[in-house]
């Protein structure tokens, strides 16, 4: 009796260094993305330092550093902390409702329909602004996870089906993408650039706009992450711990899919975020989602902002698309990640 | 995984299976002749028929006839091969990784020589179509070595799931630096999404001649291993008991798999698609034995792919799509069919 309620001690120690460091973990993560956007602030024709920007926060200083630094380049910093954490929930919620590692956003048709979308706008409405062209890729997005849902759902939806049918679609959305920009001649380096996702010539319209739907989304997806836990089990274990399993897919989908379609909307197709800050978080945080949803959040925030940086530091003053920066430093990162992971011995 | 409780086939099922996938093989080679026959045809200058056979017995050199000497037939011809490759490398990623959903594209053949080919043209402004397929070649070689050699040096863990890891992220890291130079290159770019879209058009005699040593030697090694892939298909463990040597055999078709769909890509860009769906469409018909399924998945291929490049001439008449669009456009659907029926063997990884 005495041994067990040592065991049960011993259990409940770890457990709790364990929630220790993952929250320390969480701490240190949030301290590097607060330095690394107060960096980003600072880049651009004119440099500031730290401590101008600081201030300036305060109204301190300058008006001209004030006005610079909060009407042009803070909404594109917010803009790539809610688009990096959008995404990567989004990948944490696909990769375990799906059950497959190999999952992100873009397997639930959010890059294919609101790219598509968006080019088709672009396209045939180019006068109407920017706000028409988020809004369609927004509702893009949205349809087409929609129809992968309901071309899946046969009696509940199968992950498996689910994943299948998405990758259908996905290549059927992406081959309507190539025709476009192969026939549409002039429009093409607009299409392109929207194409790569770039924070470029952001304002607070854009951050307005998903501001909402994101601060509204990721606690609700933090409230589920319970239920995360019991889905990656299966099916039919969490049915039998009484979750309702089809409602619950449904709702984290459409969690999911909301996020993504935010993001998309506002910046582009930023790839790989959605489907490399999971697994980093996943790498270091376990198992357990109430940690890995802020993590993952926490990386993909830090990933687009520094993608950012260096998309603009590299060679200015020409930008390189932040998008095209998170595959180019993401994917080096994520390999090296896996073989430091498979020297210490355990399997992918 | 493979449904091992099937029955061994008994002497008489062989045989009436055997009838089967002749009749299969047949009824598909008729079909490959049609669509053949249609891609020659029809097109944005319609050619009759006792002009096609013309210069076929009695070249007289009219300008009907040189069209189709250079320009019909050689297209027809290149799209039957490709298509061809392309089914192949198709059945035999399905078959060694045992994955319904794995396509050459995996390794990064595609990513590889589509960057590879981006790079010439916009960087080093090489206009030689012959030096580009070579190019391209090489690209794809090199994105699958580079996979290949990263996953193996990843201890633990299976090869293909490590493959397909490595292949996703090596894939996504190429296809930004193709779309970084696309960006930056505006005024070159147009005939390369036209490539980069998968396309036959402007195919002469001598891609003919480029694809078809690499194409046919590699075909008929592929077909001449079908008894050891049925073998691989089920599983490591009996492979290896029957007394195969499995991983010598599969880095062996990992090569042949590069070769067919690298000079494939190459030639015509990357076609998605055809390599995925044609496999699941012969297994339905045939089965599971690969010394069946690898020829017949080639006619599928060709004829599906020569289907899809004379619709391609039909969305926009008389300009032309690139064939890579409509081979999704066909497969989408058929994709979707399959998963949502559970006849198909989709469900067996």
């Amino acid at each position: 009796m005495r041994d067990e309620t040592k065991v049960l001690l011993t259990i409940e120690r770890d457990r709790q260094t364990r929630t220790m460091h993952a929250l320390l973990i969480i701490a240190l993560l949030c301290l590097i993305t607060a330095f690394f956007a107060i960096l980003n602030l600072g880049l651009g024709t004119v440099h500031y330092s730290p401590l101008e920007i600081i201030r300036s926060f305060f109204r301190g200083g300058n008006v001209d550093t004030y006005v610079i630094v909060m009407d042009y380049r803070f909404p594109r910093i917010a803009l790539a902390l809610l688009v990096g954490a959008a995404l990567a929930t989004s990948g944490v919620i696909a990769q375990s409702v799906l059950r497959n590692p190999l999952a992100s956003p873009s397997t639930l048709g959010i890059s294919g329909g609101s790219g598509l979308a968006a080019l088709i706008t672009s396209m045939f409405f180019s006068s109407m602004g920017p706000f028409i062209i988020s809004l369609s890729a927004f509702a893009g997005g949205g349809l087409v996870a929609l129809a992968i849902y309901l071309f899946a759902y046969e009696k509940g939806v199968a992950p498996i089906r689910l994943a299948i049918v998405g990758v259908a679609i996905g290549a059927f959305c992406s081959a309507g993408i190539q025709l476009l920009v192969a026939k549409s001649g002039d429009n093409v380096s607009i299409a392109l650039m929207w194409l790569s996702g770039s924070l470029w010539g952001r304002t607070w319209e854009q951050v307005w706009q998903i501001t909402p739907i994101i601060l509204v989304i990721l606690p609700i997806a933090w409230l589920l992450a319970i239920r995360l836990n019991i889905m990656r089990l299966g099916d039919s274990v969490a049915t039998a711990l009484g979750l309702r399993v089809e409602v619950t897919r449904f709702l984290l989908l459409t969690c999911s899919v909301l996020l993504a379609s935010a993001a998309v909307s506002a910046v582009g197709l930023i790839g790989f975020v959605g489907l490399v800050a999971p697994h980093m978080a996943k790498k270091i945080m376990g198992s357990r989602h109430q940690f890995i949803l802020p993590t993952a959040a926490l990386l993909g925030a830090l990933l687009v902002l520094v993608s950012d940086y260096l998309g603009r530091a590299l060679i200015p003053p020409i930008e390189i698309p932040a998008g095209l920066i998170t595959a180019a430093i993401g994917a080096p990162y994520f390999l090296y990640l896996m073989w430091r992971e498979s020297r210490k011995g355990s399997s992918i | 995984m493979q449904n091992l409780s099937e029955p061994f086939p008994t002497e008489q099922n062989n045989r009436q299976q055997l009838r089967k996938a002749l009749g299969v093989f047949l009824i598909s080679l008729l079909v490959l002749l049609v669509t053949f026959f249609l891609s020659v045809k029809i097109g944005a200058f319609h050619i009759s028929i006792s002009t096609l056979f013309k210069t076929l017995f009695q070249y007289s050199g009219s300008k009907e006839q040189v069209l189709v000497a250079t320009a019909r037939i050689p297209r027809a011809v290149v799209t039957v091969i490709i298509g061809a490759n392309l089914g192949i490398a198709g059945a035999l990623m399905q078959a060694i990784t045992r994955n319904p959903l794995a396509s050459p594209s995996i390794f990064g053949v595609n990513a590889g020589a589509s960057v590879a080919i981006v790079f010439a043209i916009v960087v080093l402004s090489i206009n030689n179509s012959l030096l580009l397929v070579f190019i391209a070649f090489l690209g794809g070689l090199l994105a699958v070595s580079i996979v290949y050699g990263m996953s193996a040096s990843f201890k633990g863990g299976n090869i293909e799931v490590k493959m397909a890891f490595t292949g996703i992220v090596i894939q996504a890291f190429l296809s930004s630096i193709t779309q970084g130079l696309l960006l930056f290159n505006e005024d070159k770019t147009e005939s390369v999404l036209f490539w980069l879209a998968g396309s036959v058009t402007g195919m002469a005699w001598k891609h003919v001649w480029i694809l078809l040593p690499f194409s046919l030697l590699a075909m008929l090694i592929s077909v001449s291993l079908g008894r050891f892939i049925s073998l691989i298909s089920l599983g490591d463990e009996v492979a290896q008991g029957l007394g195969l040597r499995v991983a010598l055999l599969r880095r062996f078709v990992i090569v042949l798999v590069v070769i067919l769909s690298g000079v494939a890509v190459s030639v015509a860009g990357p076609i998605g698609f055809v390599g995925l769906i044609v496999p699941h469409m012969v297994r339905y018909l045939v089965g599971r034995d690969y010394r069946w399924v690898i020829p017949i998945s080639a006619v599928f291929g060709s004829a599906l792919l020569t289907l899809a490049d004379v619709c391609s001439r039909f969305i926009s008449f008389p300009y032309e799509t690139p064939v890579g669009v409509v081979t999704a456009l066909i497969g989408t659907p058929y994709f979707i069919y399959l998963a949502r029926t559970k006849k198909g063997d989709l469900y067996e990884g």
